[in-house]
């Protein structure tokens, strides 16, 4: 297996933020960066281990497809799903601009 | 202690019956206990007050017509603030929820209603059950009723002190990686997570969905016994809460352990374990073996890279988990920005604390292109090594028994590395990876008079067999009826 170096760079800390959606200041970082090089240094310890031949687990336990009876059902009402919006407009929930003018 | 508080759930339950107390007594002075004790050892994020009143008079009046419901019939119970309750604020511990009132009842929720018991309130825990101590909460820390200046253990800190502290006979938690029986060791009760699947986790708020699993917080194993009967079972709204009958437990309590085949694992005594975590758990399993069980040595050679594969495997479950609190539908939304990623990141960023936000980039890494098979693929690999040897184990032994923790209940703010908070966890993380149930009872005391947790190990969906060793156990001890010297003379004068 390629094994990728463990030291993780604000480069990457940056890249992952974005991808996680987490605006971060310059000081957390940096924390960020020394707190997931300790812990990725104490993960590496998994290469140790020869896996060639092992399946992985997703599931400890035997999970499969459940299927019910097609039947129309009440679902919540839409006056509950809508009472803890943060901001909303009649029966909508209403968010910053998403297309350009 | 006041009278009805000192009492289990079963002992107060026959009360009820027999018509000395009722479930308004027993609510109102549980509640009392709350209102003097909490301000000092913070387990309540919410109280229900008013709520429980009503429930413990409509339990009453059952009672009085001789119609009660069952067993938990007026019983009062608390539950971890990560279970929803409908009209009722769930927190999870986080900013990002600190005002989300949940438009239904969790399963759970939903079967202890219908079985009568009474609601006190819901329980502070580290923020999304992320962490070892219930300092990770974003309200405030819950402190160990054993001692004041120590944590309770985590993330179900609050479920466990609220017992501990005689606020409520039966609390409910989760554990992903722990987080029931490491908070039950630190404070003196008994904690157990059932096998994966054996309970709905409909309503559970998601941490690692593969992992997570709710579970009962109780004084002995005959009260495990009964809420872990009413809440266990299939459920249309959970399809991994799997169809398997659920026996009755408090049947099989008494049928004690002769002949029980306990399996002692030499990788759970470890160096630089405390020597009288060790000492209280080898005295445990001599206490076993005088009650008839068999004990022979197994090998779990994987556990010391369970941790490893779970700092893994648990942030990218909850890095995936927790990218629906974007500000849309529920929760906070940050003000200020400019356009709608820019919300999503200024919501995440004001809505999630430190360890949260450490485990997203951590998970979110973990996934990210490149490093997926390094890590998360290797990791899930491992989860296999550990399962294969809890497998090797269970064919030669009923149970395996062990300490809970390598150590007992530390000084608040004693773990600020992220690492070091970890490594409490070494001992409960691997029964979480493969799936099975485990349970924490009070196994003694250090010379300082802290709790030390005894955890017992069953093979999947045996949770009958661990119940009738621990109340065997309970039986010839009596470390779970010693009791915190909590009286709220005592606290005025503690560290706060």
């Amino acid at each position: 297996m390629a094994a990728p170096t463990t030291k993780i760079s604000l480069q990457d800390v940056d890249h992952v933020a974005r991808l996680a959606r987490l605006e971060l200041s310059a000081a957390d970082k940096e924390r960020m960066r020394s707190e997931l090089d300790g812990i990725l240094s104490y993960i590496d310890k998994l290469r140790a281990l020869d896996t060639r031949d092992v399946e992985p687990t997703s599931h400890a336990v035997p999970v499969t497809n459940v299927m019910r009876d097609d039947v129309e059902r009440p679902s919540l009402p839409q006056e509950d799903m809508l009472a803890n919006a943060p901001d909303r407009h009649r029966e909508m929930f209403r968010v910053p601009k998403i297309i350009e003018e | 202690m006041a009278e009805l508080a000192s009492l289990t759930a079963h002992e107060l339950g026959a009360r009820y019956r027999s018509g000395e107390t009722t479930p308004t007594q027993a609510v109102t002075e549980h509640l009392a206990r709350v209102e003097a004790l909490d301000p000092h050892v913070r387990a309540f994020l919410t109280v229900t007050r008013e709520d429980a009143l009503r429930r413990a008079a409509e339990a009453d009046a059952r009672f009085r017509a001789g119609t009660p419901r069952g067993p938990l019939d007026g019983l009062p119970i608390a539950l971890k603030d990560v279970l929803c309750t409908r009209g009722i604020r769930t927190t999870c511990g986080s900013k990002i929820l600190e005002r989300f009132v949940p438009p239904y009842d969790a399963t759970v929720v939903a079967r202890l209603f219908a079985a009568g018991a009474v609601l006190l309130g819901k329980l502070n825990m580290d923020e999304f059950a992320m962490g070892s101590s219930t300092e990770h909460s974003a309200f405030f820390a819950t402190h160990n009723p054993w001692d004041l200046a120590r944590v309770p253990g985590g993330s179900s800190g609050g479920a466990a002190a609220a017992v501990a502290a005689g606020m409520a006979p039966l609390t409910l938690g989760t554990d992903t990686g722990g987080s029931i029986r490491q908070p039950a060791a630190f404070s003196g009760v008994l904690g157990m997570k059932p096998t994966y699947g054996r309970v709905s986790r409909y309503g559970l708020i998601a941490f690692a969905s593969s992992l997570d699993q709710i579970g009962p917080f109780t004084r002995d194993a005959e009260d495990a016994a009964l809420l872990l009967g009413a809440i266990a079972g299939a459920d249309p709204m959970d399809a991994t809460a799997i169809d398997v009958p659920v026996p009755d437990y408090r049947a099989a309590l008494g049928q004690g352990i002769e002949g029980l085949r306990l399996g002692v694992p030499a990788e759970y005594f470890i160096d630089g374990m405390d020597p009288e975590v060790e000492q209280a758990v080898r005295a445990a399993i001599a206490t076993l073996e005088k009650l008839g069980a068999r004990t022979e040595p197994v090998s779990l050679p994987h556990t010391e890279y369970g941790l490893a594969a779970y700092y893994v495997i648990a942030p990218a479950e909850a890095s995936s988990n927790l990218a629906r609190y974007d500000g849309v539908k529920y929760g906070l939304r940050a003000s200020g920005a400019r356009d709608l990623i820019d919300m999503y990141s200024k919501t995440r960023a004001a809505g999630f604390g430190a360890e949260v936000k450490r485990r997203v980039m951590l998970g979110t890494y973990v996934l990210s292109a490149g490093y997926y098979d390094a890590y998360y693929g290797q990791a899930q690999k491992v989860r296999t090594l550990v399962r294969r040897d809890f497998d090797q184990a269970f064919a030669r032994v009923d149970l395996i028994v062990a300490p809970t923790t390598p150590g007992v209940a530390f000084k608040m703010g004693e773990k600020a590395d992220p690492l070091q908070m970890y490594l409490n966890d070494i001992f409960t993380i691997p029964v979480n990876l493969a799936g099975l149930p485990g349970v924490s009872i009070p196994g003694g005391f250090t010379r300082a008079g802290l709790p030390i947790g005894l955890q017992l190990i069953a093979p999947a969906f045996d949770e009958a067999t661990l119940l009738r060793a621990a109340h065997a156990y309970q039986t010839a001890t009596d470390w779970h009826t010693r009791r915190p010297q909590l009286d709220v003379a005592t606290v005025e004068r503690a560290p706060r």
